[in-house]
């Protein structure tokens, strides 16, 4: 009985962890999938977003509410800085420049984060406090909220994407641009308002995860690639893979390091992720693609 | 070939040699005099190791320039690749009481070992999957080097390290040691220098411009990408055993991510094309935190957010500098010289060796399917080529005519079906070994290496396996001037691609795929985008192909009047299925071709 309950609330952690990976995931599949290009600071926006919320909610003493609010609206400006400084100007230059681009903004993010705010980690509070207890189970209201909002946003992404005009317009720009702009969508604005949107993404899943980890300014890379692994894993640029990928790799690396070693905990999802490579190389619902001569 | 070259009484024939740059006397004295420096004056410990850590981080750099700047495959495992390095000199010294040479090498060769694996990794994942394959073998690389205290004694580090003895006199001098890895730096350099221009160093680069292109002329690319991870890994564990020696003490922290990313700006500041821009790069970002601290009081804030400055240091490269501080300079001194005019008076004709004395068919296609998914786009073809023949392969759009010439290139591997060329079943063949076999191919959309000259790019055509041409370097640039003459583009051999206008590209393209000696010729809709004067040449250059040197073409085109005048026989697909086959004047006038094309009249048509 005792086993069958730690399981479980373990299970519980890797659920909402697993969440987190799929905010992030769901970002950058958005973003690649609009610009064919992974972000490599995908992670520290959720890192900016938890510090923002640090700054908000602590350093000015706002209400939760607002500092939510003004914290992810403030992502939103970001994400649009982001598309233009980082993006934008390499457009036309291959993947390669613009990874190594956005590992250039990753550590300057990272840098001067570290120069506002210092290298002492940060305390979030959760949302709300407690949480529910059921038998030796305790069901934190954190990882609660978390999964909650990701069910939500999933929920919110699928509608905004199917039944949307604008939706529509951000497919059609991820599909085929040539096409897009032929047919009068201003390509460059999607890509932006993508980047917005990630950004925004990636922000919520940083302020929803600040109080489990503590913010700090190595919490985005760490979180980043496993959600990267998640989108491999999921099968490359799907948004359902990344959903399920992220998902995947939060419970199967909560109950690793439950069974196997702690230490080790960050070494599960790369490990999944070679084995994933290995033998399935499209990812759980990726096609196998050729390139086309 | 070989015999035509060798005779010294005519000066056709023989292969001018390629002259070293005047600028290499100036720097070379420099390189000399720097390491001696510390012999002549008193110089502090602090820039002594300053030294030190250039040096042994400028090694690991040129890894860097191997394989992101020649093979164009992301790296971020550098810092790994060094600490194998060091950890392979600091338990062999330490732990395990080997000495220093021998520990090098284990460090050097476990380095090599990781990266060749790390390469085999892109036979499936190239590009995005690549750069995270690196970040996660980089964290799992620190993982275990902080959690497995019992071996790599975790976060403490390990002390003590030993250095080497030479000739039997111990380097514990701080200036000899430091001269020894100068040399060994030095050394590396000219290596990585060299090996633009060799076999291994062109098909690289090959990869980096077009990776699909470089396969289909006759490149093994995932040996050369294997190759280049092993080298890049290889240079990384010199570099790290070098370090462990010099500084004595390493731990974890020397061997992290930010230390992968630090090799990375510094090869991106430097010039990631060449040793001496990875140098340069490494010698800037370790001296700039000192210039920094030199700054006046109102500027020292910059110390705090040295990283940040780096991070976005990255970016303003990456917009306003691609090539480095090398690439710059470079380029701007290559603006004030002009190409050399090319000499073309040794130029031998070209020769495809091809004796048409066997009757059976050349290529022969057996029941070949492809299918993508639920889509046959090739559905069980039939098909024989003879030799020495134009044979056109034509269909409306969409009706698997490029499909099939990529099955038959081995881009596609069939969904059923057999391929032989030559009698040989090669339907299994990755394209590489299909080049090797003897097939040649120009694609629609032209597919050269852009920033490589025409004559570069040819010679990678000449150097596929089994081309039966002499040895040597001088050998593949005779192959390659033949076969640029023949498209009258050997003028134009040292104009970089990239520059040429579309019509001289496709012949640059014919030239490379006639410089490996086909004996089958694909061509990809050749006249796709020439002007009618080019359309012209193109047709002339195929009748000669053909009639001249009994070389079999199969090609794909829409310009019907072209394929008519050069074609022997044509099958027509549509829907992946074979619906007409014969001469020109057959086929075109074939009732079921017109309807393929134009549709058919409806049947219930009043009439």
């Amino acid at each position: 009985m005792e086993a069958l309950a730690n399981n479980f609330q373990v299970l519980f952690q890797g659920l909402a962890l697993g969440s987190i990976y799929a905010l992030v995931a769901l970002g950058f599949v958005l973003i690649i999938r609009a610009t064919n290009v992974v972000n490599f600071a995908q992670g520290d926006f959720a890192m900016l977003g938890a510090y923002m919320m640090v700054a908000f909610l602590v350093g000015a003493g706002l209400p939760y509410w607002l500092s939510f609010l003004l914290a992810l609206a403030a992502m939103g400006v970001f994400g649009l800085i982001f598309n233009y400084g980082v993006y934008y100007p390499l457009r036309h230059r291959g993947f390669l420049p613009v990874i190594i681009s956005t590992l250039g903004a990753s550590i300057f993010l990272q840098n001067s984060v570290l120069a506002i705010f210092g290298a002492q980690p940060k305390r979030l509070d959760n949302v709300i406090q407690g949480g529910i207890q059921i038998g030796s189970v305790f069901l934190d209201s954190q990882y609660l909220v978390i999964l909650a909002v990701t069910m939500v946003m999933v929920a919110f992404q699928y509608f905004f994407f199917e039944h949307t005009l604008l939706g529509k317009k951000l497919q059609a720009t991820s599909q085929d641009k040539d096409m897009a702009r032929l047919l009068g969508i201003p390509v460059a604005l999607m890509i932006a308002i993508t980047f917005i949107y990630s950004s925004m993404l990636g922000g919520l899943a940083g302020v929803l995860v600040g109080p489990v980890l503590f913010v700090s300014i190595g919490m985005g890379s760490i979180i980043a690639l496993k959600a990267f692994a998640a989108t491999i894993i999921g099968g490359f640029g799907d948004v359902k893979g990344a959903i399920v990928g992220g998902i995947f790799i939060g419970v199967v690396e909560s109950f690793a390091a439950y069974y196997i070693s702690v230490p080790y905990k960050d070494a599960y999802a790369f490990l999944m992720l070679f084995l994933v490579l290995v033998f399935r190389p499209q990812g759980f619902f990726g096609e196998r693609v050729s390139e086309k001569a | 070939m070989t015999t035509k070259t060798a005779n010294p009484g005519e000066t056709r024939g023989a292969v001018p040699r390629t002259r070293m740059s005047p600028w290499l006397f100036l720097v070379i004295p420099v390189a000399i005099a720097i390491p001696l420096i510390p012999f002549f004056t008193e110089v502090s410990h602090f820039v002594l190791s300053m030294f030190m850590q250039t040096t042994t981080y400028a090694i690991a750099v040129l890894g860097m320039v191997v394989v992101l700047g020649y093979t164009g495959q992301i790296n971020l495992a550098q810092a790994a690749f060094f600490g194998f390095g060091a950890y392979g000199v600091a338990l062999g010294t330490v732990t395990y009481g080997l000495s220093f040479w021998v520990s090098f090498a284990i460090g050097i060769g476990t380095a090599a070992v990781a990266g060749g694996i790390l390469g085999l990794t892109t036979l499936r994942l190239g590009g995005h999957y690549l750069a995270m394959i690196t970040i996660s073998f980089q964290q799992i690389f620190d993982l275990v080097a902080v959690n497995w205290i019992g071996f790599t004694h975790g976060p403490d580090g390990i002390p003590g390290i030993g250095r080497p003895s030479l000739f039997g006199k111990p380097l514990d001098d701080d200036r000899h040691y430091l001269l020894l890895c100068a040399l060994i730096l030095y050394a590396m350099i000219a290596l990585v220098w060299w090996l633009p221009q060799t076999r291994l160093g062109r098909a690289m680069r090959g990869i980096r411009e077009n990776e699909l292109a470089a396969e289909v002329v006759g490149v093994h690319t995932l040996r050369v990408k294997i190759t280049a991870f092993t080298l890049c890994a290889a240079l990384g564990g010199v570099g790290g055993g070098l370090y462990a020696g010099g500084f004595a003490y390493i731990s974890p922290d020397n061997f992290n991510f930010t230390r992968a990313i630090e090799f990375l700006s510094m090869v991106l500041l430097g010039g990631v094309q060449s040793p001496f821009g990875g140098a340069l790069g490494t010698t800037l970002l370790i001296l700039l935190p000192e210039w920094l601290k030199e700054m006046p009081p109102a500027l020292q804030f910059i110390k705090d957010v040295y990283l940040a400055i780096y991070g976005l240091a990255v970016i303003l490269i990456m917009v306003f500098m691609p090539e480095g501080i090398w690439g710059l300079l470079r380029n701007t001194w290559m603006r004030f010289r002009s190409p050399p005019p090319v000499d073309t008076s040794w130029v031998q004709p070209l020769e495809l060796g091809i004796a048409v004395t066997e009757t059976t068919p050349l290529l022969k296609l057996e029941n070949v399917q492809k299918y993508f998914g639920g889509l046959r786009a090739v559905d069980g073809i039939d098909l024989e080529v003879s030799r020495g023949t134009v044979h056109a392969l034509i269909g409306p759009n969409g009706s698997g005519k490029t499909t099939t010439l990529n099955v038959l290139n081995g881009i596609y591997k069939p969904t059923g079906g057999r391929i032989f060329i030559d009698g040989v079943d090669v339907s299994q063949k990755s394209p590489h070994e299909r080049a090797a076999h003897g097939l040649g191919r120009t694609f629609q959309n032209i597919r050269l290496f852009p920033s490589m000259s025409a004559l570069e790019n040819v010679i990678v055509g000449a150097q596929r396996d089994n081309n039966p041409i002499g040895k040597g370097h001088r050998a593949l640039k005779a192959r390659a001037m033949s076969a640029l003459q023949f498209v009258g583009m050997a003028e134009k051999a040292n104009t970089i691609v990239r520059s040429l206008p579309y019509g001289h590209q496709r012949l640059v393209e014919i030239a490379r795929a006639l410089a490996g000696h086909p004996k089958l010729l694909l061509l990809d809709e050749p006249a796709a985008g020439l002007n009618q004067t080019e359309k012209m040449e193109l047709v002339e250059l195929l009748k000669k192909l053909r009639s001249g040197h009994g070389l079999t073409i199969f090609l794909i085109d829409h310009d019907m009047g072209l394929v008519e005048k050069v074609s022997d026989r044509i099958t027509v697909l549509n829907f992946g299925k074979k619906i007409a086959e014969g001469t020109p004047q057959d086929v075109l006038r074939h009732p079921e071709v017109i309807a393929a094309y134009l549709g058919e009249p409806p049947a219930n048509a009043a009439t």
